[in-house]
């Protein structure tokens, strides 16, 4: 028998169906993973379980552990349960923790909460879990507060609390997501030891269908609030039956044919580049000191060049992004574009070659402009910007380029949807026919589904725009696919410089081997499929 | 729906008090300077609908014209506190970590170790009292409230990326503070701006009621009560009624200040979908 | 946490010094001489003279500057234009009016708003939260020397259990003193009350929005406990800061409440002294005042630190 079933969940908020007819199993010591894109119900599915629902929310169905009936249980009894039999671990390790308690009594809390344990008893016991995730007492303190560990220590404190106990359910709502890739690859080894440790089942929501493949043995495919299609991880692999999962592993595993490029002149020259930051003062009266965030950072990028620069959070990726931009000044060194040093202070004709698309499709637009005032921000670099009927066709003819339609002009941001406003994000920055464009993890907040659509309208726009561009990103896969050369960035220094294709399939400095060891590859659906016939 | 009644009897309350100001100017029930010592402390009745204070003006008038020197204190003061306290708020938070925030903050501190009525001591010190010194007491204690307000809100917007987009289009501080800064934080300043008024209302009664604020014969809520105290044992109504009319327009101001925020800040409104 | 002190500490000499120098100008620039003010119209000149030279009139603007700090610094506030006597103990006197007051009625502000504001947002959108709020809506629009004068009508006036006004000293015992301190302190605690229950309330319900409240209802606790472990001390902080504000409307406002209750506290002194523009004790009792505030938000400041460890290891 299943240690937890679900089955025939519905649930709806305020009146709104959200989940329809959900019905899954977790057999003790089983990882299940749930699968899907935003707005699929999986995390709600999660939080079901846990009976930690928004307010205004009906449920029907079943949802059992060991034969215990949890849905609309008294809350008393879920208090009883949660912590002590079903453990839960957070997506945002940033956000999860009190900020104003110390890591040990957050553990101790669980402990003491389900157990008549003495203090010191509880003390032992969240030293000895804490050591069991990683942070051994010797070198975290008990004492130490969420702030003072980094968000890996934070999702392995989160863990410690959610297995203090050793519960027999374990549910992870998207545990990575937040994480670098070698970290993101330790936790995912932490929670299957701890699974094959302690016997317990984890439910695991992710909408990685590469870490799935990693983990769990059972996989749950969801969309719109229903399961689509469910079995053991490799056969449904090997067998994928509904469109939807296919199309979903085709977009996780998309690849977009790059025009050949022909490099001609340097475009961009970044010369022993140096970007120091101030540090808080320490002493009442001591020196400034700095944290050098990039230094001596050199490369060149030819004109028609696809370079991709990658590396974990904090390497300095994004601070050498606004230096090119020219918007922070350099410490030393100097970064050329067009022929002209860029700094803060370049004039407009400098400025107007280099275009930016960001990260965030809700962030990156002023929300009271109209998308026609959005895309046309640029303008005011130009001399003599078009004006009248000129204006209006550039904005027709670019809206068009990237798949809107011209009407789509007199909207407002909010009518949008994410992948949509990266259309637009990447209308703004051509409209000026910029000579480089800088794509700062531009594609790294959407879905599998609408990120292959939007890698797709890149290499289409470098076919039609020739256009040469940097693609930052963490993501590996999706930097293999988009870019000809790549730089592999570490503590503010490039490492790895070369071709992409190369680098991946050999890289030369042990930090690439090792990102690109810890980032968890799709399945060979082919050679699963010939296995299993 | 709880949101829409909090607006709709909050703009009720302020629309009846500011008409009352603006009718004043033009017509009053009596002259409100004309004593008429036979009828004084009447009860409303017919004639004096909220009866006669002790030296027999109608109080009804007096109200209307106290109304008046009210709302023209607090909403220049809240003139001079957003006029002032927006910019600042507004270039503190574009040079953040600057020396000009730093002493703009500073500045701010400081103004707020002067609570207004100190202010107005001061002024009155060295001026004398009046109807102005209140306004500018108060002004510039609102300074410093809309300059914090205006920078705490401009802050996380500057983190923003299509500021970031902004700037990469060529565009220069100030130009980005009007174009999309300051759109984003009106809302925000629109509701600070109906409680300070409202805030107004109050500093201003009690510095009339002290005597620092507006002098005799311009009446006033504040001095009405001033002139009540004595007598409240025997004529209750004397302090009932200016005190009715200050609680009616700030609780209107107040609502209306809630309503506006609800209506205006999606934030809410998303969490109570 | 000892360098965050000291840098308060130093912000605080800072901003008492500036603020000092803010009064001394504004001061300064008020029109007539207090010498020829005090002897009257017809004053002969070398009297006025030796009275100028008495009171260091001839002194340059700085020199009157520094000793007036200076004095300041070692308690002696100059002498009182209009009664010969050292400002200081004119303001002692009074300070022990004035002080209690204004502590009375912060802890009676906090007593009530801290239960109400955390009520109202463990009950929201409950019948209690939504009589809560309505009562708290009203409290912030009533003048609390409106409040004190219906205070007096009912309690002094009509049903006698207090005096309606004036204050027997502190020597005929604590409960005399404070007795005769209630009904000012509750008129001006009640309106400050209703504002900090609001505060209290939405910080609160900021705070129970954030993630790891999610966290402790997934360790089992009840919303009771994750209210009183985990929301309670993060909601503080926001409300730490109004308090620390509050104590200076509290300050001020008591100089309008002893108007009301002819209390022989900092504001009758005050209200005095400009009639008789005895401008030196202006000068000092808005100094005393101005500090008193400054201090307050140094103790809030250490008050943070106390409560927020990210506070406490930075700088």
């Amino acid at each position: 028998m299943s240690l937890l079933t679900i089955k025939d969940l519905s649930l709806s908020i305020h009146g709104a169906p959200i989940l329809k007819d959900v019905s899954l199993g977790v057999a003790q010591g089983a990882i299940v993973a749930i699968t899907g894109e935003s707005g699929s119900g999986k995390s709600l599915t999660a939080f079901s379980v846990m009976q930690l629902l928004p307010r205004g929310t009906q449920t029907t169905g079943s949802i059992k552990l060991d034969g215990k009936e949890l849905l609309n249980a008294p809350d008393g009894d879920m208090c009883a349960l949660r912590g002590n039999d079903i453990g839960m671990v957070f997506q945002e390790p940033m956000t999860a923790l009190n900020p104003l308690m110390s890591i040990g009594d957050q553990v101790m809390e669980t402990i003491l909460l389900h157990t008549d344990s003495s203090h010191e008893q509880a003390r032992q016991r969240a030293e000895e879990t804490l050591a069991r995730v990683g942070l051994p007492p010797e070198k975290y303190s008990l004492a130490r507060f969420p702030h003072q560990l980094s968000g890996g220590q934070r999702q392995r404190v989160v863990i410690a609390m959610a297995i203090a106990l050793r519960p027999r359910l374990l549910i992870a709502d998207e545990p990575t997501t937040a994480l670098d890739v070698t970290t993101q690859a330790q936790i995912l080894d932490l929670l299957k030891d701890l699974v094959q440790d302690f016997g317990m089942g984890l439910l695991m929501i992710t909408h990685d269908l590469a870490v799935v493949s990693a983990m769990a043995e059972r996989i749950v495919v969801m969309r719109y609030g229903e399961v689509v299609e469910t079995g053991a991880t490799k056969a449904l692999f090997a067998n994928m039956q509904h469109d939807y999962t296919k199309a979903l592993f085709a977009a996780s595993a998309h690849q977009v044919a790059l025009p050949e490029n022909t490099p001609k002149d340097a475009l961009l020259i970044v010369k022993d580049a140096i970007r120091d930051y101030p540090k808080p003062r320490t002493e009442l009266f001591a020196p400034r000191t700095y944290t050098r965030a990039v230094n001596a950072v050199s490369f060149t990028l030819r004109k028609g060049e696809r370079i991709g620069l990658v590396g974990e959070s904090g390497c300095g990726k994004s601070t050498l992004t606004r230096a090119i931009l020219g918007l922070e000044p350099l410490q030393g060194g100097s970064i050329t574009a067009l022929n002209q040093k860029v700094a803060p202070d370049m004039p407009a004709a400098l400025r107007s070659g280099l275009q930016v698309v960001f990260q965030d499709p809700y962030g990156s637009f002023n929300p009271r402009h109209k998308v026609a005032r959005i895309i046309t921000e640029p303008f005011h670099l130009l001399p003599n910007p078009p004006r009248g009927q000129e204006r209006e066709n550039r904005i027709s003819q670019l809206l068009t380029a990237v798949g809107l339609h011209p009407t789509d002009a007199n909207k407002y941001i909010h009518a949008f949807s994410g992948g949509q406003r990266q259309r637009i994000a990447i209308a703004r920055a051509l409209i000026i026919n910029p000579e480089l464009i800088i794509f700062d993890e531009a594609v790294s907040a959407l879905d599998v589904s609408i990120r292959a659509q939007i890698l797709d309208l890149i290499a289409e726009l470098t076919r039609t725009h020739d256009l040469s561009y940097l693609f930052i990103s963490h993501d590996l896969s999706v930097v293999r696919t988009i870019t000809d050369r790549v730089l592999v960035m570490k503590d503010g220094e490039i490492v790895e410089d070369g071709e992409t294709e190369q680098v991946f399939t050999n890289p030369r400095h042990p930090y690439t081997a090792s990102l690109i060891k810890a980032a968890p590859t799709l399945p060979d659906v082919k050679a699963l499929a010939d296995v299993s016939s | 729906m709880k949101t829409s009644r909090n607006l709709v009897i909050g703009a009720a309350l302020s629309t009846l008090f500011i008409a009352a100001a603006l009718i004043s100017f033009i017509w009053t029930p009596f002259d409100v300077t004309e004593m008429n010592i036979p009828s004084k402390l009447q009860t409303p009745n017919g004639t004096n609908w909220l009866g006669t204070d002790h030296f027999g003006r109608d109080i009804f008038s007096m109200i209307m014209v106290g109304a008046r020197t009210s709302i023209a204190v607090a909403l220049v003061a809240v003139g001079i506190g957003m006029g002032v306290g927006v910019p600042l708020g507004l270039a503190a938070a574009a040079r953040q970590g600057s020396l000009l925030d730093e002493v703009i903050m500073r500045g701010n501190d400081l103004v707020f170790a002067f609570p207004s009525l100190v202010i107005a001591i001061l002024i009155t010190a060295v001026f004398g009292p009046g109807a102005i010194n209140a306004i500018i007491a108060i002004g510039i204690f609102n300074i410093p409230v809309f300059a914090r307000l205006t920078r705490s809100a401009a802050l996380p917007l500057w983190q923003r990326e299509f500021i970031m987009a902004a700037r990469a289009s060529g565009k220069g501080n100030a130009r980005i503070s009007m174009e999309h800064i300051l759109p984003n934080v009106t809302n925000l300043l629109i509701v600070q701006g109906t409680i300070q008024f409202s805030l107004g209302i109050l500093a201003e009664a009690g510095l009339s009621y002290v005597g620092l604020g507006a002098q005799p014969p311009l009446p006033s809520w504040g001095r009405m009560l001033a002139d009540a105290q004595t007598m409240v044992s025997f004529a209750p109504h004397l302090a009932l009624i200016p005190g009715g009319a200050i609680i009616l327009t700030v609780l209107g101001l107040n609502l209306m200040g809630d309503g506006l925020r609800d209506l205006l800040d999606p934030r809410i409104r998303v969490e109570r979908t | 946490m000892l360098r965050y002190s000291l840098k308060r500490l130093l912000s605080l000499a800072i901003s008492l010094v500036i603020a000092s120098l803010v009064i001394f100008l504004v001061i300064e620039v008020a029109p007539g001489d207090p010498a020829s003010f005090m002897l009257g119209i017809n004053a002969q000149e070398d009297t006025l003279n030796a009275l100028r030279e008495e009171l260091g009139l001839n002194q340059s603007k700085l020199e009157r500057y520094l000793s007036w700090t200076f004095g300041m610094l070692q308690g002696d506030f100059g002498t009182s234009y209009t009664y010969r006597t050292p400002v200081a103990d004119m303001v002692q006197d009074r300070l022990w009016v004035s002080l209690p007051l204004a502590i009375y009625a912060l802890a009676l502000s906090t007593l009530i708003a801290f239960p109400a504001g955390i009520y109202a947002a463990s009950r929201r959108g409950g019948l209690g939260d939504v009589s809560i709020m309505g009562a708290t809506q009203l409290g912030v629009a009533i003048p609390n020397f409106w409040f004190a004068m219906m205070l007096v009508l009912v309690f002094a006036i009509n049903l006698r259990w207090f005096s309606a006004g004036g204050f027997p000293g502190w020597e005929d015992g604590l409960f005399t003193g404070l007795k005769a301190l209630t009904l000012p302190a509750i008129a001006l605690a009640l309106p400050q009350a209703a504002i900090l229950a609001r505060v209290m309330r939405s910080s609160l319900l900021d705070i129970l929005n954030e993630d790891f409240i999610r966290t402790a209802r997934a360790k089992g606790l009840t919303p009771q406990q994750a209210l009183w472990r985990h929301a309670l001390r993060n909601a503080l902080i926001p409300v730490l800061t109004i308090i620390g504000l509050q104590f200076s409307f509290l300050l001020a406002g008591s100089i309008i409440i002893e108007q009301v209750f002819y209390l022989p506290g900092l504001g009758r002194l005050v209200f005095q002294s400009i009639s008789q523009r005895d401008l030196i004790v202006v000068e000092s009792v808005v100094m005393l005042l101005v500090f008193a505030v400054i201090l307050v938000n140094f103790i809030v400041d250490l008050a943070y630190a106390w409560v927020d460890p990210r506070l406490r290891s930075r700088t």
